[in-house]
């Protein structure tokens, strides 16, 4: 059968709490007054789509050896209109360039459409393996209902026909033109309609015929359903469809709106992720439901492999690396979302990328792929002709070798008020990896006192700097301190 | 065996501007006041200069790029010149060109001229750096203070420095180099401070703060240098000769290799253990009368103490605490007030520091003389601590 064989999610470290929020914008809407609960996940400056992405598949896949033929990414929020986002994942994850990619879109069902798409891919024999990703940072307006619903976060998983945790059933889409919400090409934000409609004739009448049908391919009663997995930011209206469609309440699975918001096109993937990490067991069936300008359902059903399985981090540990933040300002800073003064210095980012060395050296950039010399077997980044041990100097001996994965630790270090950062102060040391190698590096994900000399970090994906005179992101790997369990 | 450049080239006469926020002129005026004295100083005409080398890091804000800003704004006499860029460096390699010049018989008497217009930025502290066309893409968001400050992290490590215990010692650096620069009328920063105002100073880059910096300034200094013949043939007596020119620059290995630990400077170490030898010093710690130091940062003037050999690895805490480094102490340092209280208009630096020294060698430095120096040494560092150019620089009395 083809199913899921592996996964893994992210969901950035930081928590806004809704109390934030509606404090901020009561004194115009006081009824958000009854609003102000839990907490919603909130990129770093440096974090989108792409990044978040990278995070989750690298759980997924684990450092393992064999690639998948092909990567989808799928997200309403990618930082590139046109630019291959899953080619900037795959170079991250240093996948081989031989291998399909696409980017899925334009509906906040683009994730099960992805899932779906790369099931029917390695069903049909195009590829032994593919790798889903779905990733939302959706931009919202200030005191907009979004902002409080939304959170940012990433699912991935591979698809492949043997040693599966999770075997695809059957599926049935639909495609109604249901504009619930739309966001033009080029605008910054969704406009939304009135969400009794969204609920009344758009879920209620939409979702369960598509609910019925898939059930029926997969021979399955609405009762033998144990886990429904639908994402919905309208009160009650995925337990209005199930009671609707026969399913029973007990198995509507959580929609992790309190602990961090609606991730978009990865939500139902997220939470997919999450049932098979605490409450599905072997044989259990999965109903994948997902809504946006129609609606695709997937009847799963679980293995006995999913019960020895572990990710290497799965949502339920994604969730537990939090950072509770209070202040409401830092997140429209972030988001860009008022008018902040930077100052001149900020200006320094607004430099024309050089793309024919971005493609140069686009596996050092985007791979964090250094050399290891064949001579000495000295570790070294970036990859040069010359050997960088002084006591070698040896000469076209440097074979590519990948970073991203080695032990490293924090060398020197400072906290800087000076120079321009989203976040300050910026953090920045040099790094060495415990293998050999080193390099001076930002630290992100960092508060003032946490870093230290001879602190373990770890590598990310994170945006570098962004050109925003020509809307063009730089990214690059960053430390982030490993923190004990 | 090469012979070095040990009295073979003297000092003939240098001059320097006023430092300082100068929003009164240009780049172009400050090479002429300082070209102004340092001719004067010289005795000798501007048509016997035989060629001349100027020095300037910054290209956009600054006089722009080539030799021509300066052959312009001196009006020199079409004589051949030659613009070095070497980071902060850049003012002793536009001495070690004309001193090379002057050392191989191709000229009689040549000139260097270093100018930095700093304060056309907008804003306070250096300008952000550049760096060509991969570097921005991968090299990490930092600044001077930010760079230098790393050192302060691996010091403390390595030597098991308590972190307050640090900061007092690089606050007695820079309330030191203070001192000095009050009596000094062409530093910027001419007012003593404490090291409470120190200590409790707007934080930088941990743990830099404000009075850790060095200043940001306009300034431009410039040296004429001949050979010791023709300086006796001109007349001139108490001459002051090159004893020691020597820079090393980093080759990636500090950045790229684990065996630097990262809290000293390797390439001051090679510089100064060449400089010493050329001069023919063993002792530094006893023969040095004086010196400039690169303190762009207090810290970097720390731990520079020890890899010019005059601090014990590990020691300079101790020696600067008990006032070794002082203008009362053994090796003044910073007579003049330094980085800290010239500020550092990069191209000039270099040059500036030997003005200073040159001036004590001569008994010219007024209310900062020290007694009989006889050897004076700069230090002119530029880039980061993990990848650099060090000069090392030595002139004293020439028998």
């Amino acid at each position: 059968m083809v199913g899921i064989t592996s996964f893994g999610a992210y969901v950035p470290r930081l928590r806004l709490q809704r109390k934030a929020i509606v404090e901020a914008h009561v004194w115009a809407d006081p009824g958000l007054a009854g609003k102000a609960r839990g907490e919603r996940s909130m990129c770093n400056w440096d974090e989108d789509s792409v990044t978040m992405g990278v995070e989750a598949a690298r759980a997924c896949l684990n450092s393992r050896e064999a690639a998948p033929g092909g990567i989808y990414f799928a997200s309403t929020s990618a930082p590139f209109a046109d630019r291959q986002n899953a080619g900037i994942v795959a170079g991250a994850l240093g996948l081989p360039e031989d291998i399909a990619s696409v980017d899925i879109t334009a509906s906040q069902k683009a994730g099960t459409g992805a899932l779906l798409q790369a099931v029917g891919a390695v069903s049909g024999g195009l590829y032994e393996e593919a790798l889903v990703v779905a990733s939302d940072k959706r931009r919202t307006k200030a005191a907009s209902p979004g902002e409080l619903a939304y959170g940012d976060g990433a699912a991935a998983m591979t698809i492949g026909s043997t040693n599966t945790l999770v075997d695809f059933v059957a599926a049935h889409s639909a495609t109604v033109d249901f504009i619930d919400h739309f966001r033009g090409s080029g605008e910054d934000f969704d406009y939304s309609w009135e969400e009794r409609w969204i609920r009344d004739e758009g879920l209620a009448k939409i979702v369960p015929p598509v609910i019925a049908r898939a059930l029926e391919k997969a021979g399955l009663q609405a009762s033998d359903v144990q886990h429904f997995v639908m994402a919905s930011t309208i009160g009650r209206a995925v337990e209005g469809i199930a009671r609707h469609s026969g399913i029973s309440g007990d198995a509507v699975r959580d929609n992790l709106a309190g602990v961090m918001g609606e991730a978009g096109t990865a939500q139902p993937l997220i939470m997919l992720l999450h049932a098979l990490e605490t409450s599905v067991r072997p044989g259990d069936n999965i109903l994948l439901v997902s809504f946006g300008q129609g609606c695709d359902a997937l009847v799963l059903r679980a293995t006995e492999r999913l019960a020895d399985f572990a990710s290497a981090c799965g949502v339920v540990n994604t969730l537990a690396n939090r950072q509770e933040e209070t202040n409401y300002q830092k997140f429209l800073a972030f988001n860009n979302l008022i008018t902040l003064e930077k100052g001149m210095r900020a200006e320094k980012d607004d430099f024309k990328t050089a793309l024919t060395v971005t493609y140069r050296k686009r596996d050092m950039l985007t791979g964090l792929i250094g050399g290891k010399c064949t001579q000495c077997g000295t570790l070294q980044f970036p990859r040069a002709d010359i050997c960088v041990n002084p006591q070698c100097r040896a000469q076209d001996t440097q074979e590519p070798h990948p970073f991203r994965e080695e032990k490293a630790s924090v060398l020197t270090w400072s906290a800087d008020y000076l120079t321009y950062t989203a976040d300050p102060p910026s953090h920045y040391g040099m790094i060495t990896f415990a293998n050999g190698g080193r390099f001076m590096t930002d630290f992100t994900d960092v508060n003032v006192g946490d870093i230290d000399v001879g602190m373990d970090v770890r590598m990310v994906f994170r945006i570098k700097s962004i050109d925003s005179l020509r809307g063009f992101v730089r990214y690059f790997w960053k430390a982030v301190v490993v923190r004990p369990d | 065996m090469a012979s070095g450049i040990k009295d073979k080239v003297a000092i003939l006469g240098m001059g320097c501007s006023r430092f300082g926020e100068r929003w009164d002129c240009g780049g172009e005026e400050l090479m002429v006041e300082a070209f102004t004295e340092a001719i004067a100083d010289a005795g000798v005409d501007v048509s016997e200069i035989d060629a001349a080398w100027f020095s300037t890091h910054f290209e956009d804000i600054n006089v722009g790029k080539g030799g021509l800003p300066l052959s312009i704004s001196l009006r020199l006499p079409n004589i051949a010149v030659t613009r070095v860029e070497n980071f902060c460096a850049s003012g002793s390699e536009a001495f070690r060109g004309a001193v090379y010049a002057v050392a191989s018989g191709a000229c009689d008497i040549a000139l260097a001229v270093g100018v930095e217009k700093l304060k056309d930025t907008g804003y306070g502290g250096l300008p952000a750096g550049g760096g060509g066309t991969l570097n921005p893409q991968w090299a990490a968001n930092g600044s001077a203070p930010g760079n230098f400050a790393q050192l302060a992290s691996a010091y403390r490590a390595k030597h098991g420095v308590d972190r307050d215990d640090l900061k007092r010692a690089i606050g007695h650096i820079s309330v030191k180099s203070h001192a000095n620069g009050a009596k000094n009328p062409k530093a910027h920063l001419r007012k003593e401070i404490t090291e409470e105002q120190v200590l409790n100073a707007p934080m930088i880059a941990e743990p830099l703060g404000l009075f850790d910096c060095c200043g940001v300034s306009d300034g431009a200094a410039a040296a004429i240098v001949t050979t010791p013949e023709i300086a006796k043939r001109l007349g001139k007596s108490n001459i002051v000769s090159v004893k020691a020119l020597q820079l090393a620059l980093s080759n990636g290995s500090e950045a790229g290799h684990n065996s630097w630990d990262g809290s000293y400077f390797h390439t001051t170490r090679i510089a100064a253990g060449k400089a010493y030898k050329e001069a023919g010093i063993d002792k530094p710690r006893d023969q040095v009368s004086m010196f400039e130091c690169h303190d762009c940062f207090s810290i970097t003037e720390l731990v520079t103490m020890e890899d010019l050999q005059l601090s014990p690895e590990g020691g300079a805490i101790k020696d600067v605490m008990d006032g070794f480094y002082d203008a009362d102490g053994q090796i003044p340092c910073q007579i003049d007030g330094g980085l800290k209280c010239f500020g550092h208009p990069i191209g000039a630096s270099g040059i500036r520091m030997l003005y200073e020294m040159y001036l004590q060698l001569q008994g010219r430095a007024g209310e900062r003389q020290l007694s009989n120096p006889s050897i004076g040494m700069t230090h002119n560092l530029g880039g980061s601590p993990m990848s650099n150019v060090a000069a090392v620089c030595i002139i004293g009395a020439y028998d």
